[in-house]
């Protein structure tokens, strides 16, 4: 009852509750775009640059380039030595780094308010500048290689999501992944990085987002007489590449010394930007929530909690994707229960959401959640820049971010039963399972060895008692 | 025409006015008071956005496990299971339907549930009442608590497929061995096995107690009203008793060496020992002291070494993580194992000679200037404020920890840094962890 007249009385609140968006808007000759949003809670900033290219641009044999040349682009320039970028940011108490994604790589500074200018300054230098120092290269590729073992070959699960989605692509560039297969590294010359370099890095191709505690036409001026003076260049957009139609089911099974059994499904999708009716797209992020939207959402009521056949169950889709996608379907099974029981209740949950229109109260909390999350979000200036800086480098512009409420706000339950129905389907589907082999580290006497061995005698006895 | 004294005065003043004019972001004002049934409360007003953050800070995590290892996170996370006449269901789809943010957590001092929600009463109000249920009337129903066992029963099956996580556990035990520190938070199965839901009620009604509390607000409100929402979220625990000290953390007499056999592609090395307690007056000649050395990103020594010079490592870091009594100073990286004794004869070689020489003129001035610099992004936000209001009122810091931070920072000289670091760092006492497929001292 209570939560009934709260609902209520949230259906009158959207529209005077989220303030839209303010963002100011500056072209440069060159063709840099420059969006800037007040933020006055504090003396911060935060300039993000955004440069569309990423993994999805890349080609064979070259897989994790642009990664790599993230890495690369705080190794020196012909102004600013290798290792100086980092050093004067941080001597301004800044925080920096960037991030390299399917669709985009970008790259940040937090900074107290009246430092902004050294991010411009550093930034548009690398820009144009960067030196890519073969030396340089041959450490940091190694880097990255270790990178790759902590993030993905030592952890069964990212193993597996990698080989997943490469099978549930074949031929759409999306099947790689964004830091690049292993051989792909191993063989990768700082040659390569040079041409994606002068291919991709320009200010035609850039998008300068700053949100913070600033004057729009004062951060403009900067921007201009930092950025101004750079060269734009011919940009030739990427091949479209699409992926060929599936035409059923794909199986694969992934074998790994691990403990735990996984299990990873995904179904071909639209993203908003390639959907041909964008309802679609909002209706998919709304069934995103209905399975998983928290944590009174479906997978966790019904299969964590309710039959308690999962340990863990989730399920995601990228709304803001530049090429089409999977709608992901994943999880553990609880002690007790096997990996086909798990994917026989994902897919009944899947029927259910074609065969049944979602509830007005789930749909009711979804709406709730994204409301108040407009407003919590606004806590960060840094992930108000990250949002901006993905729309509007995907290609679907920031006045994006204020559609979404509205949008998500519009889907009916007929929509979401008519979007199962339409994209929930067998012949699309890709099924991924973790199989566990055992744990094992072969030692020179050929026996395997798990336990610890702990050299120096642990006793208490040899600790003083006083600090 | 300017003498060329006069300029070079005029470009030392410029540099001067640029480090000093970092306009100091003002914090917040702190306000303090108790409860009637003697729950300590600290509230920061900002009224920029619509929105308030509560956090209700317990002294109940993993520390005061005693034998019942789990026990602490048990509790924790059957709060959210049922509570007066709600069940799990009930409870998530009040909070989520009111687009309020519910959760709960425990580590080894603390245990904390938290709420963030949208200030129009009309939301407000019910996510209060709940919580207010959630913490004064937890019913902690016997099938969740089946469930929730075999759920950490996976999680610690889940760490033996980690190297990280095996290198933290066997880290932890190594370093406080009996200490309260050194329970597993997540238990073992034999007491996982073990727990009953009388240890979890006994858990809960010892330490869940207004007395062992301390309620964080950050919010759109005055302290009217925070004085009302801290009562009334408190309303239903009982005064009860603040939580025992904790004993001290013993030294490491002897250096102590482990090693994990584990099939993965890279050796995770943990180096450390007990470091210090929050409030230690050494802090922030030590919190100084370890920004050179490993606790700055990639301009740090460590990184400089290992992963800029040589490319040995992705990432590679130090800190001291001050807790109730000595929190652990680590030093963590990760890499190819066949690289692993290199590196590892890297942090010992660069760890014993900083310890001995400190930081020098430059290394310590660059970080002072990164820290003071940096200040306004530590307390950008509600989320981050809220935090720190945590942090102060659990460990008892004083209420001007954010107003003189910069002082204090910059009070610290380059000699006290060294000293301090020589009289609480001892190279020759790590503890040592290596997690991977050979032992790199060739055990």
């Amino acid at each position: 009852m209570l939560a009934r007249i709260a609902l209520l009385a949230l259906g009158l609140l959207p529209a005077g509750l989220v303030a839209a968006t303010k963002v100011h808007e500056f072209n440069l000759d060159n063709g840099l775009r420059l969006l800037v949003q007040e933020d006055h809670r504090a003396p911060v900033v935060v300039s993000q640059v955004w440069y569309k290219v990423g993994s999805s641009y890349e080609h064979d044999g070259i897989t994790g380039a642009s990664h790599v040349l993230e890495h690369m682009m705080f190794k020196g320039t012909e102004k600013v030595p290798t290792g100086e970028f980092s050093r004067r940011i941080a001597e301004l108490g800044g925080r920096e780094n960037a991030f390299t994604s399917r669709d985009y790589t970008a790259y940040f500074q937090t900074l107290e308010r009246s430092r902004l200018e050294t991010a411009f300054e550093l930034e548009a230098d690398r820009m144009r500048g960067l030196l890519l120092d073969p030396e340089e290269f041959a450490k940091e590729v190694r880097v990255v290689m270790e990178e790759r073992r902590l993030r993905t070959e030592d952890s069964p699960t990212s193993l597996t999501y990698e080989r997943f989605n490469a099978t549930a692509f074949l031929t759409s560039p999306i099947r790689n992944p964004v830091i690049g297969w292993m051989d792909d590294l191993e063989s990768l010359r700082v040659e390569d990085l040079q041409t994606w370099y002068r291919q991709w890095y320009a200010p035609n191709n850039a998008t300068l987002v700053v949100v913070g505690d600033v004057d729009p036409e004062a951060v403009h001026a900067l921007v201009q007489k930092h950025f101004g003076p750079l060269e734009p260049s011919v940009i030739v957009p990427p091949k479209p590449r699409p992926e060929i139609d599936q035409r059923g089911t794909r199986r694969l099974t992934v074998r790994l010394p691990a403990e735990l059994p996984y299990l990873v499904m995904g179904y071909k999708v639209p993203v908003l930007g390639t959907a041909e009716e964008s309802d679609d797209a909002y209706a998919l992020e709304v069934l995103a929530g209905v399975l998983d939207g928290g944590n009174s959402a479906r997978l966790a009521r019904d299969l964590v909690r309710g039959s308690a056949i999962a340990a863990s169950a989730g399920a995601g889709y990228s709304l803001h994707g530049r090429l089409p996608g999977l709608f992901l379907l994943d999880g553990t099974p609880a002690n007790g229960h096997d990996v086909a029981t798990l994917e026989q209740a994902l897919r009944d949950q899947v029927r259910r959401l074609q065969e049944e229109p979602v509830t007005a109260d789930e749909l009711a909390r979804i709406k709730a959640q994204v409301v108040a999350g407009k407003v919590y979000e606004r806590d960060s200036v840094f992930y108000q820049a990250m949002q901006i800086g993905t729309l509007e480098t995907v290609g679907l512009g920031w006045e994006q971010l204020d559609a979404y409420v509205e949008r998500v706000n519009a889907v009916s339950p007929e929509q979401l039963q008519q979007a199962a129905r339409k994209y929930f389907d067998d012949d699309t589907l890709t099924v991924a399972v973790l199989e566990p082999l055992p744990i094992v580290v072969e030692t020179e006497e050929g026996s395997g060895q798990t336990d610890e061995i702990v050299e120096a005698d642990e006793t208490k006895e040899e600790r003083s008692d006083a600090q | 025409m300017l003498s060329k004294t006069q300029t070079l005065l005029r470009t030392l003043l410029a540099a001067l006015a640029l480090f000093m004019a970092a306009p100091l972001a003002a914090a917040p004002d702190i306000q303090e008071w108790t409860t009637p049934n003697g729950a300590r409360v600290l509230f920061i007003a900002a009224d920029a956005l619509p929105m308030i953050d509560i956090q209700v800070v317990f002294d109940a995590g993993s520390a005061r496990d005693g034998t019942r290892y789990g026990v602490a996170q048990l509790t924790s996370e059957l709060l959210g299971e049922g509570a007066g006449t709600l069940d799990a269901d009930a409870i998530a789809a009040t909070f989520e339907g009111l687009g309020a943010r519910f959760g709960y957590n425990a580590e080894r001092d603390m245990a904390a549930v938290t709420l963030r929600s949208l200030t129009d009463p009309a939301l407000l109000d019910p996510a209060l009442e709940l919580l207010e249920t959630v913490l004064g009337q937890p019913t902690f129903p016997a099938d969740a608590l089946e469930r929730l066992r075999g759920q950490m029963q996976i999680a610690l099956q889940a760490e033996q497929q980690s190297p990280g996580a095996l290198a933290r556990k066997a880290f932890y035990r190594a370093l406080y061995d009996d200490h309260p520190y050194g329970n597993p938070p997540n238990g073992t199965p034999a007491s996982l096995a073990a727990l009953t839901r009388d240890d979890v009620v006994a858990y809960f009604e010892q330490y869940y107690v207004a007395r062992n509390a301390l309620v964080a607000i950050v919010g759109d409100l005055d302290r009217a009203a925070a004085e009302a929402i801290a009562e009334r979220v408190t309303s239903g625990l009982a005064a009860g008793e603040a939580a025992a000290d904790l004993p001290p953390v013993p030294k490491l007499l002897v250096p102590i060496s482990v090693h994990v056999d584990h099939p993965s592609a890279q050796t995770h090395i943990m180096v450390g020992q007990p470091g210090i307690r929050r409030g230690d007056p050494d802090y922030f000649a030590l919190y100084l002291g370890n920004h050179s050395f490993g606790g700055s990103g990639l301009v740090s020594r460590l990184s400089q070494e290992v992963r800029e010079e040589r490319g040995l490592a992705y990432s590679v870091s130090s800190y001291f993580m001050p807790m109730r009594q000595a929190g652990p100073f680590q030093v963590l990286l990760q890499t190819r194992s066949d690289q692993a004794a290199e590196a590892l004869a890297l942090v010992d070689d660069n760890l014993q000679r900083y310890v001995a020489e400190g930081p020098t003129d430059e290394e310590f001035a660059f970080s002072r200037r990164n820290v003071t610099g940096g200040f306004p992004m530590r307390i950008d936000s509600n989320g981050k404020l809220v935090g720190y209001l945590g942090m102060i009122g659990f460990y008892g810091l004083p209420l001007d920890y954010l107003d003189r931070f910069i002082e204090r920072i910059e009070a610290v000289d380059r000699e006290q840094v060294a000293e301090a670091l020589e009289r609480r760092v001892d190279p020759a006492r790590m503890v040592t962890v290596t997690v991977g497929p050979r032992n790199p001292r060739g055990g």
